[in-house]
C-alpha cells in the first residue's frame, strides 16, 4: 500500500478546499501505521480517501494498493475491494450497526457481497465461528441478536468481526476505542492485534489517542492541518519528538507516574477547512513566540534521522514558552 | 403481546362511556329534534308533543341516557327518525360504501405516497424533489373541499369521463360484473380527490426520514461493506426510513370506516361521513350518538393498531 501525494478537497461555496494536502505515505504486510491529530486535522478524511468514502469531494494524487491506483475508482470497482480486501472499523459502535437488523444477517451481508457461492447456511455459520473470533461469548445467540440487545463493547466487537470477514489485507480502524471505557479499549486493542498478526494485514490506526498509538503502532505518522508534520517509527516518535506540534501533543498528555499542577496546552484551535493557512508553516500560529526566520517559506519534509521525518525547519529553534517550561522541569523534579 | 391487547381494549372502555356521555348530552343540547322542521303542517301541536312524551325526549337526559345504555348493550342503537329504519341496518349499509372508497383512497395514498417519498427523499434538492416538494406544499394549502369541487368539476362535470355522483348506477343487478366495474368506476374519483390531498403528509413524512437516515453510520458501513448503491437504499435507508409510516398505518384504517365527510358530500357518496352531516342537520340523534361512538372506537382501535404495527417492524420496540 503506498499513498503518494493525496490531495482531498470540499466544495465549501465555488471554491475546493483540501482537508487533505499533498500527503504520502506507504504501509507493510502486518505494520501498524498510526495517523495521529487532533479533531480537524484531516486524518479521518484520510481514510475515508483510502476507502472511496467521500461524497462530494475532489481526490487527487495515487492511492497504490497492490500496485493498482483505487483513488477516484468507480463505485462498482471500488465495492469489489471495500468490505473484502480493504475494510474499516469504525469509531462509534452504538451508531455504525443498523438497528433493523439481527447481528448475523449484518455479518452475512459482506460475506453476501464478496462470497457469492456461500449458501445462506454456511454464511451463518462462518458468521457464528467469527463471533467466536472476535470473543463473543454464546455467539450462536448473538448471531440472532439485534444491535440494541449488545453493549457497546460487544457492538465494537461484531464491527470488527464484520470487518474481518473477508480476511482483508488492510484494515483501517477510524477511532475504533474512543467511544468505548478503558477497560474495554484494552481489551478491543487486543484483540486487533491478534487478528491483524492472524490475518497478517497492514493496519491503518486513525487516533488522537496517544495511549493506543504506544500501545499498537509500529510507525506513526502526525497530522496537522492537513499535512503530515512528522512520520518516524513509534520509539524515535515518543522518545525523540521534533516537530513543535509532536512535542506539544506529548506533553499535553497527563502523566501518571508524577503530579503535574497544570497540563500544557496548546495554544489556539485547529484553523477551519476554509481558514487553512496555505502558505508557510501551517503550525506557525500555533507557537507564536518563535520567531518567524525559524520557519520555511515552503516546508518541506527533513529527514533528520533513517525513517524519521520532520516538517519546516521550525523544530530546530522550538521551546516551550517560559511558564509552561517551568512546569515541565518543576514536575520532574518534583518525580 | 395477547395480554397487552385485552388490556388496551379494556382500558378503551372507560373511555368509550365517557365518550358516549359526552355526546349524548351534547346531542340533547343541539336545540329543535326530529319532530321540528319539516313536519306536515296540518299535524296538530298536541299531537306533535303526544308524540314527544311517547318517544321519552320529555325524560330527563339521564333516564334518556340509561334507556339508550341499555338498548346499546343489546345492540339496539335505536330507530333512525329520518330513515325510518334500525340504526344498525342503516350504519351496515353506509359502512360498506366507505369502507371502499376509503380502501381505494388508502391504496392511492401509498401507490402513490410512497414511491415519491423515496424519490423525494433521495434526490434531496435536485429539480425532482423540488417539483414533489413543491406539490406536498400545494396540496398542504389546498383544502380537500376545495379539490373535490375542483375534480368533480373538471373531470366529472366538462370531460365527463367520471360519474358525478352516487355509489352505483342505477338499474344493475347486484353482484354482475357491470355493478363492480360501475362501482369501481363511480370510486375511482373521489378515491383519488382524497389520496392526492392525503398523501402529502406520508411524502414528507417519508422524505425527511429518508434524508434523516441517510447521513447515519451504519449507511457509511453498509458502503465500507461494499453494498451497491441500489442495495444500501432498498436494504438499509428504506427500511428505517418506512418505520413511522407504517405506524401511521393503523391511523389511516381508522378512516377505513369514518370516511371522508367532505368528499362523500360534495360527491353525493351515500357513505358515514354523508350520513352523519346529515344526521346532524335533521336531529336524528340516534344515528349521531351511535356514529360518534364507532368513530371513537375506530379511533382507539387505530392507535391500537398502530402500536402493535410498530412493534413488529420495529425490533427495539417490544410489547410486554
Amino acid at each position: 500500500m503506498e499513498i503518494k501525494n493525496l490531495t482531498t478537497s470540499f466544495r465549501i461555496g465555488e471554491e475546493y478546499y483540501a482537508a487533505v494536502d499533498d500527503v504520502s505515505l506507504n504501509l507493510q504486510e502486518n505494520e501498524v501505521l498510526a495517523i495521529v491529530g487532533e479533531s480537524g486535522s484531516g486524518k479521518s478524511a484520510t481514510a475515508f480517501s483510502l476507502m472511496g468514502l467521500h461524497n462530494r469531494a475532489k481526490i487527487e494524487g495515487e492511492i497504490l494498493f497492490k500496485g493498482r491506483d483505487i483513488a477516484n475508482l468507480s463505485t462498482s470497482k471500488m465495492n469489489k475491494i471495500r468490505g473484502n480486501e480493504i475494510s474499516m472499523i469504525f469509531q462509534d459502535p452504538l451508531t455504525a450497526l443498523n438497528p433493523l437488523m439481527e447481528v448475523g444477517k449484518q455479518i452475512g451481508e459482506v460475506l453476501l457481497l464478496h462470497k457469492k457461492d456461500m449458501s445462506k447456511q454456511e454464511r451463518r455459520d462462518y458468521s457464528i465461528e467469527l463471533l467466536e473470533r472476535v470473543g463473543l461469548p454464546r455467539p450462536e445467540r448473538v448471531v440472532d441478536q439485534f444491535p440494541h440487545e449488545l453493549s457497546g463493547g460487544m457492538r465494537q466487537r461484531v464491527i470488527i468481526a464484520i470487518a474481518i470477514a473477508n480476511k482483508p489485507e488492510l484494515l483501517i480502524a477510524d477511532e475504533p476505542t474512543t467511544a468505548l471505557d478503558v477497560t474495554i479499549q484494552a481489551q478491543i486493542l487486543d484483540l486487533m492485534r491478534e487478528l491483524k498478526d492472524d490475518l497478517n494485514s497492514g493496519v491503518i490506526l486513525i487516533t488522537h489517542d496517544l495511549g493506543v498509538v504506544a500501545e499498537m503502532a509500529d510507525r506513526v505518522a502526525v497530522m496537522y492541518a492537513g499535512e503530515i508534520v512528522e512520520i518516524a517509527d513509534v520509539e524515535s516518535l515518543f522518545v525523540n519528538p521534533q516537530h513543535p506540534y509532536t512535542r506539544s501533543l506529548l506533553s499535553s498528555v497527563p502523566a501518571t507516574d508524577f503530579a503535574q499542577d497544570r497540563l500544557h496546552v496548546i495554544q489556539g484551535i485547529v484553523p477551519s477547512l476554509k481558514n487553512l493557512p496555505r502558505e508557510g508553516c501551517r503550525f506557525k500560529e500555533r507557537i507564536p513566540w518563535i520567531e518567524d526566520a525559524a520557519h520555511e517559506d515552503d516546508p518541506q519534509l527533513h529527514e533528520i534521522s533513517e525513517n524519521h521525518y520532520v516538517r519546516c525547519t521550525c523544530y530546530q529553534h522550538f521551546y516551550f514558552p517560559e511558564e509552561s517550561k517551568e512546569e515541565q522541569t518543576n514536575g520532574v523534579t518534583e518525580s | 403481546m395477547w395480554k397487552f391487547i385485552v388490556r388496551r381494549l379494556i382500558i378503551t372502555m372507560p373511555q368509550l362511556i365517557l365518550l358516549s356521555l359526552i355526546v349524548f348530552i351534547l346531542a340533547s343540547m343541539m336545540p329543535g329534534d326530529a319532530l321540528t322542521g319539516q313536519i306536515d303542517p296540518n299535524i296538530s301541536s298536541e299531537a306533535i308533543e303526544e308524540q314527544r312524551e311517547k318517544l321519552g325526549w320529555n325524560n330527563p337526559w339521564y333516564v334518556q341516557y340509561s334507556d339508550w345504555v341499555v338498548g346499546v348493550a343489546q345492540g339496539d342503537f335505536g330507530q333512525s327518525y329520518r330513515f325510518k329504519m334500525p340504526v344498525t341496518d342503516l350504519i351496515w349499509d353506509r359502512m360498506i360504501n366507505t369502507f371502499w372508497l376509503s380502501l381505494i383512497s388508502v391504496f392511492f395514498i401509498y401507490a402513490l405516497g410512497i414511491p415519491m417519498g423515496i424519490i423525494s427523499g433521495r434526490w434531496n434538492d435536485k429539480l425532482v424533489d423540488q417539483i414533489i416538494t413543491g406539490y406536498t406544499y400545494l396540496g398542504f394549502a389546498t383544502p380537500i373541499f376545495i379539490f373535490a369541487l375542483v375534480t368533480l368539476w373538471v373531470f366529472g362535470f366538462h370531460l365527463g369521463w367520471f360519474p358525478t355522483g352516487g355509489s352505483v348506477a342505477p338499474g344493475l343487478e347486484s353482484g354482475s360484473m357491470e355493478y363492480i366495474l360501475s362501482k369501481i368506476h363511480h370510486l375511482l374519483l373521489p378515491g383519488l380527490s382524497i389520496a392526492l390531498i392525503g398523501l402529502v403528509g406520508t411524502v414528507q413524512y417519508l422524505r425527511s426520514e429518508i434524508v434523516d437516515t441517510k447521513q447515519k453510520d451504519f449507511i457509511i458501513t453498509a458502503r465500507a461493506k461494499g453494498a451497491p448503491e441500489q442495495r444500501v437504499y432498498n436494504r438499509h435507508i428504506f427500511r428505517n426510513s418506512v418505520l413511522p409510516i407504517a405506524a401511521f398505518f393503523g391511523y389511516e384504517i381508522t378512516m377505513l370506516i369514518s370516511g371522508s365527510i367532505f368528499v362523500e358530500q360534495i360527491y353525493s357518496y351515500p357513505g358515514m361521513g354523508a350520513l352523519f352531516l346529515e344526521s346532524i342537520v335533521l336531529r336524528d340523534y340516534s344515528v349521531v350518538t351511535a356514529l360518534v361512538l364507532l368513530f371513537g372506537l375506530a379511533a382507539i382501535l387505530g392507535a391500537l393498531l398502530s402500536d402493535i404495527i410498530l412493534s413488529i417492524v420495529d425490533p427495539r420496540i417490544r410489547i410486554k
